[in-house]
């Protein structure tokens, strides 16, 4: 499948899960296929980096469920900062053990799961939907009863996959993108090439063909974010993404010449 | 930054999870001396040994049990913490519309209930020491803190030695006054008499710190 393609199936109002961690490994070729679509009331689940960022400043994400939103080198994410402060975006803010724990339970098609995390904390006060339940065992310990995170689709970007949706990470961590996936009742993976077959270890292989829907072939499609080993962040790049990000004149230039036109022309802008 | 490594003595093998440049050379002075069980992260997926080889392999989904575990003591920041330790790291103002957003509240929630943590403030001012933070992240024991260990500041080492389980001066650093800390706290410190000074770094300690940890004074930008 083609970016725009996956980004077809898409429908206004969704809750789409991204995977990847802050600045590294995210699907933007996706993220930016859907800024060319008039795609609108987006939920977005993540560990929030410029891929929330670059929803949020298009209005599309409406509400993002997070624990931070950071480009790891540059510790806030810009326009996610300017639309809180704006009150343009809703947030659903939860500890970054409790979104695991929200994709877990939707990943087990379980109700919710038990965790600590949140117990005493504003997260309680700012989302009074939250529930505690009580352990039906001796020890009677009160926990926080996360409830599933379930999405109508995931994004996820791997250095591999084959054609069949089969997808490998070959980086450092695998963060949460196979929890994603199957938090999802459609789960699609850009990849940096598409291969025949595998090489490397089998705990690379993260994937498994049940829990992807669809795969697009992205060369250097998690731009500027990390996708390790194949490349590094593109530090220089994101400094100016954020420079931009600060100022609605500069965005404005910004968008015009590198996210308006396809993902062919954004490969070449950056050259 | 001897002060931030001495929060974790004693911790055994641990994942030690400092968050800033002087937490981190403090945990890697810990683990070079008197902490050798330590086990530190590269900042990605690696446990990595006091020369930087890699001996382990901790993503996030291995950190998250780790914490939950209890088998973890963290030091972070705080843009805000009251008496009983209550931190924020989120916003400042009204949480709907906050007049700043921050980083958010992170792992600070799960790490408080789960494991001992302690804060590193670079800037003791009375906007950080707060009568009341806007949004609890991390929890203080009032709100049910599995354990605090210490607030280690520009200015001095902190920790919630009291019977109400509130802050209390531990120690003023050499050649800063008491006062200058009570003037610094927004909120009454418990102060001992007399007040220690927090010991000054030992030779062996000063000579790592200047020639293998931190070689290029960057230590120096994080107190500006």
């Amino acid at each position: 499948m083609t970016p725009d393609e996956i980004v077809a199936e898409l429908r206004d109002g969704m809750t789409i899960g991204i995977g990847g961690w802050g600045s590294r490994r995210k699907p933007m070729a996706l993220v930016r296929a859907i800024l060319r679509a008039p795609l609108r009331n987006l939920t977005v689940v993540s560990y929030a980096g410029p891929d929330v960022g670059l929803l949020v400043s298009s209005g599309q994400a409406t509400r993002v469920v997070t624990g931070f939103a950071s480009l790891d080198s540059i510790a806030l994410e810009p326009h996610f900062r300017r639309a809180r402060q704006a009150g343009t975006v809703e947030l659903t803010e939860l500890d970054e053990g409790m979104l695991h724990w929200g994709l877990l339970a939707a990943a087990h098609r379980l109700p919710f799961l038990p965790i600590r995390a949140g117990l005493g904390s504003g997260v309680l006060e700012v989302n009074p939907e939250l529930r505690t339940v009580r352990s039906p065992y001796h020890d009677g310990e009160e926990l926080v009863a996360m409830p599933a995170l379930r999405l109508d689709a995931a994004l996820v970007h791997m250095n591999r996959a084959d054609a069949a949706g089969n997808g490998q990470y070959l980086g450092p961590d695998p963060y949460f993108d196979d929890l994603f996936c199957l938090a999802a009742e459609r789960a699609y993976v850009s990849c940096e090439r598409i291969v025949a077959s595998f090489d490397g270890p089998p705990q690379t292989l993260l994937l498994n063909r049940a829990m992807v829907h669809g795969v697009a072939e992205t060369p250097n499609g998690a731009h500027f974010t990390s996708c390790v080993p194949d490349y590094g962040r593109d530090e220089a790049f994101q400094a100016r993404y954020a420079a931009a990000a600060a100022d609605p004149g500069e965005w404005e230039k910004f968008r015009a010449a590198y996210l308006d036109g396809d993902e062919a022309a954004y490969q070449k802008a950056i050259q | 930054m001897v002060a931030c490594a001495e929060a974790w003595r004693g911790d055994g093998a641990i994942l030690a999870s400092p968050m800033g440049l002087i937490p981190s050379l403090g945990a890697r002075l810990a683990r070079l001396t008197f902490a050798p069980d330590l086990l530190l992260t590269d900042g990605e997926a690696y446990l990595v040994d006091a020369e930087g080889g890699i001996e382990g392999w901790l993503p996030y989904a291995k950190v998250f049990t780790m914490l939950a575990a209890g088998r973890r003591h963290v030091m972070m920041g705080a843009a805000q913490i009251d008496r009983s330790g209550n931190q924020n790291i989120s916003v400042i103002g009204d949480w709907k519309r906050p007049k700043a957003q921050l980083l958010g509240v992170r792992g600070a929630p799960g790490n408080t209930v789960n494991h001992p943590v302690s804060y590193w403030v670079p800037r003791h001012s009375p906007r950080v020491f707060v009568d009341r933070v806007d949004m609890v992240c991390g929890v203080g024991y009032d709100r049910g803190a599995h354990e605090l260990r210490v607030v280690v500041t520009n200015l001095a080492v902190l920790d919630f030695g009291t019977p109400e389980r509130t802050m209390r001066l531990r120690s003023v650093h050499p050649g800063v006054e008491v006062d200058e800390v009570v003037a610094a706290t927004g909120f009454p410190l418990t102060i001992p008499d007399p007040v220690p000074v927090t010991r000054w770094p030992a030779d062996d300690e000063l000579g790592l710190i200047r020639t293998r940890l931190d070689a290029g004074r960057a230590r120096e930008d994080e107190l500006r």
